[in-house]
């Protein structure tokens, strides 16, 4: 028998043991925190699957959910096709392909609860600049603190103005990866600009687009900093996600198990979305 | 030392079975390597390790949604979960 990756062991255990510290022994907790009842003072009472009946029957939970999956399907809907559409815009070569790169990137730059605090204070009907243009010279009532739909209108705004570039970026990058022979063969075929786009560029960025719509998955269905620092869950609970609802039970109630119980549930999600992209990529690797 | 990790043995149970299960997995990976690739039933390409990992999740799955649909006890997505689990490492 051939011996093999003997010294990728060496390499790999540090992070195995970084890993095992801040993700491993944690789940294990909350799994163990998730089947009992805590008053604190390390006192726990066994619950069994009780948390997880009760919230999958909570109606609390499921708007919670439903909110999330609606956030997190909007924002996909957006920034998906946004985004490559602003990709096909962008030069290819010459001096603005640097000024729009670093230009797409500076959303990204900023840290997350400064988005929040930057889009409230945008978006006060009295100070802000969106809030007041809206209110008093166009005359459009919008008050994201007290309508539902104006605070959602925001929260998806802001997303897309913070993250479509992540999928500019990826998009522009998959296109201009593209070797200029097929645009060439497309010219002989005098293809129109749709079919390029459908037969060549599409079909070329499918890869980097997999990747795209998985981190924005992943980003927008565990947000948490931004809708939290714009509008705190609410008007009422009209924007209490679940990552919000998930801290307002663990911290605010200080009901860990049920908290634990809705972690795992979230985990279970997450990790079936994921795998099922994974899959998905590694098959469009073997074709 | 342990003691703000608020271990109950039914929990240590499900652990130990999960890595035990990985155990084996390893030992029978270091005298069969490969992986035991095949293209199954659902059309992908699995090893031993995705097939254990497909049994897991769906056996997550199974559990929360008689929880959600039915209730307590639990015994038939137990029986349905190893049904699972023998189709994933026979047939997926």
């Amino acid at each position: 028998m051939k011996k093999q990756y003997q010294k990728g062991w060496l390499f790999v255990t540090p992070v195995l043991l970084l890993v095992a510290f801040n993700a491993l022994i944690p789940m294990m907790t909350v799994v163990n925190y998730s089947v009992q009842e805590t008053f604190g003072n390390n006192l726990f009472f066994w619950e069994g699957m009780g948390w997880f009946e009760s919230l999958l029957n909570s109606d609390r939970f499921h708007a919670a959910l439903g909110r999330q999956f609606l956030f997190t399907g909007l924002i996909l809907a957006i920034e998906i096709p946004l985004g490559i559409m602003i990709a096909l815009a962008m030069p290819k070569e010459g001096f603005w392909v640097s000024i729009c790169l670093v230009l797409m990137a500076l959303p990204m730059l900023i840290p997350w609860n400064v988005v929040g605090a930057m889009w409230n204070i945008f978006t006060l009907p009295d100070i802000g600049l969106l809030g007041y243009l809206m209110n008093t010279t166009l005359g459009i009532e919008y008050n994201m603190t007290q309508s539902p739909f104006a605070a959602w209108v925001t929260i998806i705004i802001m997303d897309v103005w913070h993250w479509t570039s992540l999928v500019v970026l990826l998009s522009y990058a998959g296109l201009v990866a593209i070797p200029d022979a097929y645009y060439q063969a497309a010219k002989i075929d005098s293809a129109s600009s749709w079919a390029v786009f459908r037969y060549i560029q599409l079909p070329k960025m499918k890869q980097v687009l997999t990747i795209a719509i998985l981190l924005r998955f992943m980003d927008s269905f565990n947000i948490y900093t931004e809708v939290f620092v714009l509008t705190g869950g609410g008007p009422g609970n009209s924007t209490t996600l679940l990552s919000i609802d998930l801290v307002k039970i663990a911290l605010g109630q200080f009901d860990l198990g049920p908290a634990a119980a809705m972690s795992l549930i979230y985990f279970a999600i997450t990790l079936l979305v994921s795998w099922l992209f994974y899959t998905l990529m590694n098959k469009q690797d073997s074709n | 030392m342990l003691g703000w990790m608020a271990w109950t043995w039914p929990t240590a149970f499900v652990f130990i079975g999960i890595f035990s299960a990985m155990a084996v997995l390893t030992i029978i990976e270091i005298r069969h390597p490969g992986g035991g690739e095949r293209k199954g039933v659902l059309g992908l390409t699995t090893t031993r390790g995705d097939r254990l990992f497909i049994s897991f999740l769906g056996t997550a799955y199974i559990f929360l949604a008689w929880l959600g649909i039915m209730g307590e006890p639990l015994w038939f997505p137990l029986g349905f979960s190893i049904c699972w689990g023998v189709f994933c490492f026979w047939k997926v």
